[in-house]
């Protein structure tokens, strides 16, 4: 059924058809939203086998997800900036323990300065915690990724916690039509969670123990594999989602335009705007074309590497930064690419703390980097000339 | 070993394999064993040599009355109740410092669980640091005897207080020193539906520095000297208190232990034992410990 909704109900929506057992959140903006209506839903009697459970922090419901998770319960939460970042180490810690937890980050700026508005730091600085993570472009690109996370997730092969990461207030808070799912078409596509492993006084298992150095490395090397194999899984759960929606998402990657001398590489929304900016351009006879990185983690390095190796100039835009050195996405796609691509690449910061991209913004960039008018290397765009006073 | 047993590294003497096995013993094993890390985590849950014969899950320091709150959500979500009662196993550094938000939140939303705090009144797997429930006078790591200070100032937090603010039905303190007190209190307490709270002192012969023969009898000069009341509350209210015949001064349990040997030789000693009396006297008051000699 198409409808006019936020992006908020969007992501509940779908959550609700997926099942969940446990829900636990701790509002916070621009995620609360989300959930405020399952909330609502779980009031109103339709999440069926489900507990809903306000926390008394980010840090509370992540840790009720690791326990119910644990005991055989399919969950969900939602966050993001201080939320995520509060949630950290339970995060870290569901990762290690093999949790299928699925989550939505709602991508806010990290404090300080305090800002409620969009950029990437707040998943980013997770990146390393074993958690898969897909940004979307849209809100029906978010409705749809949670049956596919929760598959993904699940999968024997993978039982790793997913991220879904939606930008917040661009996505979040705007109306768009989406074409929503029924009941009937998950359950097609997302059997019931049967677990690998839970807790039950049937037959007592132990999770989280400790490990000493003789046997702690194999835990990590194993989490090392289980991504590897996720990359697979994931190319086939979109795949069937792709024939199961009638909406194919793309893989790892979407590339417009492959075969262009001038690549553009970016996450989340601003892929929408690049899209309309990429056509244009190239209606004045420039060669370009934009490549959308959909799976963060696993890193799509093959796919890099394959759709960049004739590039060029290819330009990054990241929505956020390692200080002291430059835009994380930057970072991993040089390393990706080292030896299999010549192209120059021209890496920038962009739209912190939810500073407007605008059309001519973004035109302008890619034209001066045409036109020869930027070097490569790394710079922040965007952002007022000021002078720094050292005190 | 039935449900917990063969395997566990604790120190001969430890309280809380005492503790342990007398839980898990009155609930027949039907219990989903949530454990934050600590030395109860260290000695039990090394891979491969788990000694927990229950469901068993270790998440992180701080969070554990959350993650026993997941699992009871869990189960009664998916409607497995039936299968056995949460309980938490949890040292005093996790329950009054670093987890008490934490826990909090979970006596606020009254879970149905039953959670454990094993008090031995310091963070005793890293080596005897200071946590909230260090009585005043001891010697730890973090407020160790010097020059000018006599160890820890300031007193033992009342997480029993704390945890009847909650509202939650039932609020007990047990010891180690009182097994069939324990054992009594968690079968009482599982009869009620929502969160439980049972503190239990529990002693630890390297922190405490006593001998492992001494546990039970240290355990129960706390007790007897009113440093340690045995108390019961139902639904807010006090419903039972173990009386003292002949309370005992507090020195009769410090001289023991060498956590508190420097009390008798340092210039503030007096003074520290001195608040010490003061808190078990306070304590005979507020919970009428004192046998009266017509009373039986």
């Amino acid at each position: 059924m198409r409808k006019v909704v936020r992006g908020f109900y969007s992501v509940a929506h779908s959550v609700k058809l997926c099942r969940p057992n446990v829900i636990c959140a701790y509002p916070i903006t621009p995620q609360t939203e989300i959930v405020e209506n399952l909330a609502a839903m779980y009031a109103n009697g339709e999440l069926g086998d489900c507990e809903y459970i306000t926390a008394e922090s980010e840090f509370g419901a992540a840790s009720m997800l690791v326990g119910a998770s644990a005991a055989g319960a399919r969950v969900f939460t939602a966050t993001c900036s201080q939320g995520l970042i509060l949630m950290s180490e339970v995060l870290f810690n569901a990762a290690g323990m093999r949790l299928p937890i699925v989550l939505v980050n709602t991508n806010r700026a990290l404090s300080a300065p305090l800002s409620i508005w969009n950029d990437h730091q707040d998943s980013i600085a997770i990146r390393d915690a074993g958690i898969m993570q897909l940004y979307v472009e849209n809100n029906q690109e978010a409705h749809d990724a949670i049956p596919q996370a929760y598959k993904v997730a699940e999968n024997r092969k993978v039982l790793l916690p997913f991220m879904v990461c939606m930008d917040g207030y661009k996505l979040t808070h705007a109306y768009e039509p989406i074409d929503l799912l029924d009941q009937e078409t998950v359950d097609s596509f997302l059997p019931p969670y049967e677990p690998a492993a839970y807790m039950t006084t049937k037959k007592p298992l132990a999770f989280g123990c400790y490990a000493p150095p003789h046997i702690y490395m194999e835990f990590r090397v194993a989490m090392q594999q289980a991504m590897e194999r996720a990359k697979n899984v994931m190319l086939d759960v979109f795949k069937e989602w792709a024939e199961v929606s009638g909406r194919d998402w793309g893989g790892h990657i979407a590339v417009d335009f492959p075969d262009s001398k001038i690549l553009v590489v970016a996450m989340g929304s601003v892929v929408g705007l690049l899209r309309k900016v990429v056509e244009e351009l190239r209606n004045e006879g420039l060669s370009v074309g934009l490549v959308k990185i959909r799976t963060f983690r696993p890193f799509p390095v093959e796919e890099l590497r394959e759709a960049l190796k004739d590039a060029e100039k290819v330009i990054v835009l990241d929505r956020s930064v390692s200080f002291g050195y430059e835009g994380p996405v930057s970072i991993e796609l040089k390393s990706a690419i080292y030896g299999h691509s010549s192209a120059e690449i021209y890496s920038y910061a962009v739209g912190l703390g939810g500073r407007d991209m605008p059309k001519d913004f973004l035109e302008k960039l890619i034209r001066d980097v045409a036109e020869g008018r930027e070097r490569p290397g790394f710079a922040f765009k965007g952002h007022q000339e000021f002078e720094e006073v050292i005190p | 070993m039935k449900f917990f047993g063969s395997g566990h590294g604790a120190c001969p003497g430890c309280g809380l394999p005492i503790a342990v096995k007398t839980v898990l013993n009155a609930l027949e094993g039907k219990v989903f064993a949530v454990n934050p890390t600590g030395c109860l985590e260290i000695i039990s849950s090394q891979y491969g040599k788990n000694a927990w014969n229950v469901p068993y899950i270790h998440s992180v320091f701080e969070n554990a009355a959350a993650v026993a709150a997941g699992i009871e959500a869990a189960l009664r979500a998916m409607k497995r109740k039936d299968e056995g009662y949460v309980v938490v196993f949890a040292g005093d550094g996790a329950t009054a410092d670093i987890g008490i938000g934490t826990l909090s939140g979970a006596f606020d939303r009254n879970h149905d669980i039953l959670y454990i705090c094993l008090d031995n009144e310091a963070y005793q797997n890293t080596g005897h640091q200071q946590s909230g429930l260090t009585p005043p006078g001891e010697s730890t790591t973090t407020t160790p005897v010097g020059k000018v200070l006599p160890g820890k100032i300031g007193k033992k937090k009342d997480m029993i207080s704390i945890a009847v603010a909650h509202g939650i039905p039932y609020v007990a303190s047990s010891s180690v020193g009182y097994v069939s007190d324990i054992r009594r209190k968690v079968k009482k307490a599982v009869k009620f539906e929502g969160a439980k709270y049972i503190q239990i002192h529990s002693p630890c012969v390297t922190g405490w520095g006593i001998d492992g023969s001494m546990s039970i009898k240290v355990a129960r000069l706390a007790v007897e000297t009113g440093l340690y009341p045995l108390v019961e509350y139902e639904y807010g209210k006090l419903t039972s208190v173990r009386k003292i015949k002949d309370r005992k001064p507090v020195e009769e349990y410090l001289k023991l232990q060498r956590r508190f040997r420097h009390l008798f030789t340092h210039e503030k000693g007096r003074e520290m034992i001195e608040v010490l009396q003061r808190f078990a006297d306070e304590n005979a008051e507020r919970y009428e410990l004192d046998l009266k000699k017509d009373e039986k």
